[in-house]
């Protein structure tokens, strides 16, 4: 009877420890929220922008599968493809930009300097602040007859009138760039920064007692030490970049001549404003496959060398 | 035994940089260095001279000088506080911002525990969900997730975007935290555990007060994501008094062909005060943050 009474406590407290301590169990009970919110608010719409792809939804209408009907118009659509090839020019050449830029102003704020701490908060600024709201101040700065930098070019004596900033293809493009480099590069620099510091600086010190020179230095053995890193900060510059919204949004809605318009601004503006939801669907299906090979190509391109981590090669 | 020790090399800090003459640092490090601090910054100069400055002296170059201003003016600001929306653009921010964290922040926790520390059955693949969900971006999701909002009846709520914010927070802050709780020791957890403690309380007393850092990191920065928002709260948000700051300043300070600089910088720079001054007294959990997604 006593041998029961002391086991019965024992069994339970087991069964509800066993629960409670169970990792397997109460690791999936810990998952349910964020599996929840994640399911059904992203991997459940994903699915769904694929489908709506398929389909002729409009605003405010059922829409019905249509198979590749979405596809085809936009094969056909020279618009279609004119936003591709900016999209492309877009990311390439603000990506480009942004890696150069950055990789100098990181190996610049590594560098011994007095208020480096303070140097290295102010560089960030641009990247915190909301990128709507700089590109507003950006769409003042290209204003096209009270823009500062035409006054301080023409005080400069380098120009006569002021430039056409948004209203022409070419500034168009290169003003937009221009924006998104701006806001890019506290990301990449700061980041690379956080890479250059864990490189020893005896590595530089013993080649420089071997004779190399400062480019040698950077070429073999920061830029190698560095390319994990690398990979990962552009992979994300490079997505960042290719899905960007909301600076084209603010700065020129695609104008002039659609020369600015990207994937991600003419989807919304056929989906919502143009009420055709499946087709912004579509095009914003379009981006996966590029956004899935600049995954790959990061991934398989530049993946950790055996060396970089200190194992034999 | 008796020999004296070596000097203790002490000029790491410096690095090589006693190799390079002044004139030659002046020329290869300060002077761009200066160059990118001024770039990276004018904007921000440009937005607040614009934002006190009277109207008169604007667009008139001639007779003032754009650079500076002489009787300065918060003529603007008050207009932008007292006439329109803006203030209800700054709160509904600020309310969205914080709930969206919070949800965030304590979702994330639970998951980054069970995936780091639990390693229940199939956590690795968890992990790589995770960060793959991190990599889907709002501009593949917004029309599906505006049809849902519709369907649930949220539609031009404030909990539309409550809601619909965690998805690009929650993947992003568990990342950060499992790689957090990754660097403290696993034997603070099994000698709470000989001791007797629950899951729930190690996880509540010992991990995460020795979390903080990480919990402050993954905070400020989904905070500063939510307030920087705008495709979604563009397209699930119709009626003024429910929009954000970003929208808000864009869809309703923009009107016709007038644009009123003063008043939409000083928009702009308001809007861009509170995640500025938060970054400011956080700079090295927000950097930390940052480079800590990037680093694993």
């Amino acid at each position: 009877m006593a041998n029961v009474a002391a086991a019965e406590p024992t069994h339970k407290r087991s069964f509800w420890a066993g629960i409670g301590q169970g990792r397997h169990v109460l690791g999936i009970a810990f998952m349910v929220p964020a599996a929840v919110f994640l399911l059904f608010f992203l991997t459940y719409p994903l699915g769904l922008g694929v489908w709506l792809g398929f389909t002729d939804t409009r605003i405010g209408r059922e829409g019905v599968f249509i198979g590749l009907e979405n596809y085809e118009s936009l094969w056909g659509d020279s618009l279609f493809w004119l936003v591709v090839f900016n999209t492309l020019l877009y990311t390439i050449a603000a990506s480009i930009l942004k890696f150069g830029l950055g990789l100098w102003l990181a190996l610049l704020l590594n560098e011994n300097l007095p208020f480096k701490a303070f140097f290295r908060a102010v560089v960030l600024l641009p990247w915190v602040v909301p990128t709507v709201l700089s590109a507003i101040a950006f769409w003042w700065i290209f204003d096209s007859q009270y823009s500062i930098i035409s006054w301080a070019l023409i005080k400069m004596g380098l120009i006569s009138a002021p430039i056409n900033f948004l209203g022409d293809v070419t500034n168009a493009r290169a003003s937009v760039i221009a924006a998104n480099v701006w806001r890019g590069i506290p990301f990449v620099a700061i980041s690379l920064l956080a890479g250059l510091q864990t490189i020893s600086p005896s590595l530089h010190e013993a080649a420089t007692l071997d004779g190399a020179t400062n480019w040698q230095r950077f070429r073999y053995i920061t830029l190698p030490m560095l390319s994990p890193i690398i990979a990962v900060v552009m992979t994300f510059s490079v997505l960042f970049t290719f899905t960007d919204f909301q600076l084209i949004y603010v700065l020129t809605r695609g104008g002039p001549l659609n020369s600015t318009h990207l994937m991600a601004t003419l989807s919304f503006q056929r989906a919502i404003p143009g009420g055709s939801l499946g087709e912004g669907a579509a095009i914003a299906v379009a981006m996966i496959p590029f956004l899935l090979a600049a995954i790959l190509f990061s991934y398989f391109g530049l993946q950790r060398r055996k060396w970089q981590q200190g194992g034999a090669d | 035994m008796a020999q004296p020790q070596p000097v203790e090399m002490t000029d790491n800090s410096t690095g090589m940089s006693y190799l390079d003459s002044l004139p030659r640092r002046v020329v290869t490090v300060f002077l761009p260095l200066i160059v990118f601090v001024f770039v990276l910054l004018f904007p921000f100069y440009w937005m607040a001279i614009t934002a006190i400055k009277p109207n008169f002296q604007l667009t008139d170059y001639n007779n003032y000088s754009p650079l500076w201003v002489v009787e300065p003016t918060l003529e603007h600001i008050k207009y932008l506080l007292f006439e329109t929306s803006y203030p209800h653009w700054l709160w509904n921010t600020v309310y969205i911002s914080v709930a969206a964290t919070v949800i965030s922040l304590v979702t994330s926790v639970f998951a980054a525990y069970a995936i780091e520390r639990l390693r229940f059955n199939g956590s690795r693949w968890v992990g790589l969900g995770i960060f793959l969900a991190y990599l889907v971006p709002p501009s593949i999701l917004f029309i599906p997730l505006a049809i849902m909002v519709f369907g649930l009846g949220i539609y031009d709520t404030k909990l539309a975007l409550i809601l619909t914010y965690p998805t690009f927070l929650v993947p992003f802050s568990t990342w950060l935290l499992m790689g957090y709780f990754r660097s403290i020791p696993f034997e603070l957890e099994e000698c709470a555990l000989v001791d007797g403690a629950s899951r729930w309380q190690i996880l509540i007393k010992v991990l995460l007060p020795l979390s903080v850092p990480g919990l402050i990191s993954a905070g400020i920065f989904s905070f500063t994501l939510s307030w920087n928002e705008f495709i979604y709260a563009l397209t699930f948000i119709q009626s003024s008094e429910n929009k954000t700051v970003p929208v808000g300043v864009l869809t309703e300070l923009v009107r016709s062909d007038v644009y009123e600089w003063g008043s939409l910088m000083a928009g702009a720079l308001i809007g861009s005060l509170p995640v500025v001054i938060l970054y400011s007294f956080f700079v090295d959990y927000y950097v930390s943050s940052m480079t800590g997604a990037v680093k694993e």
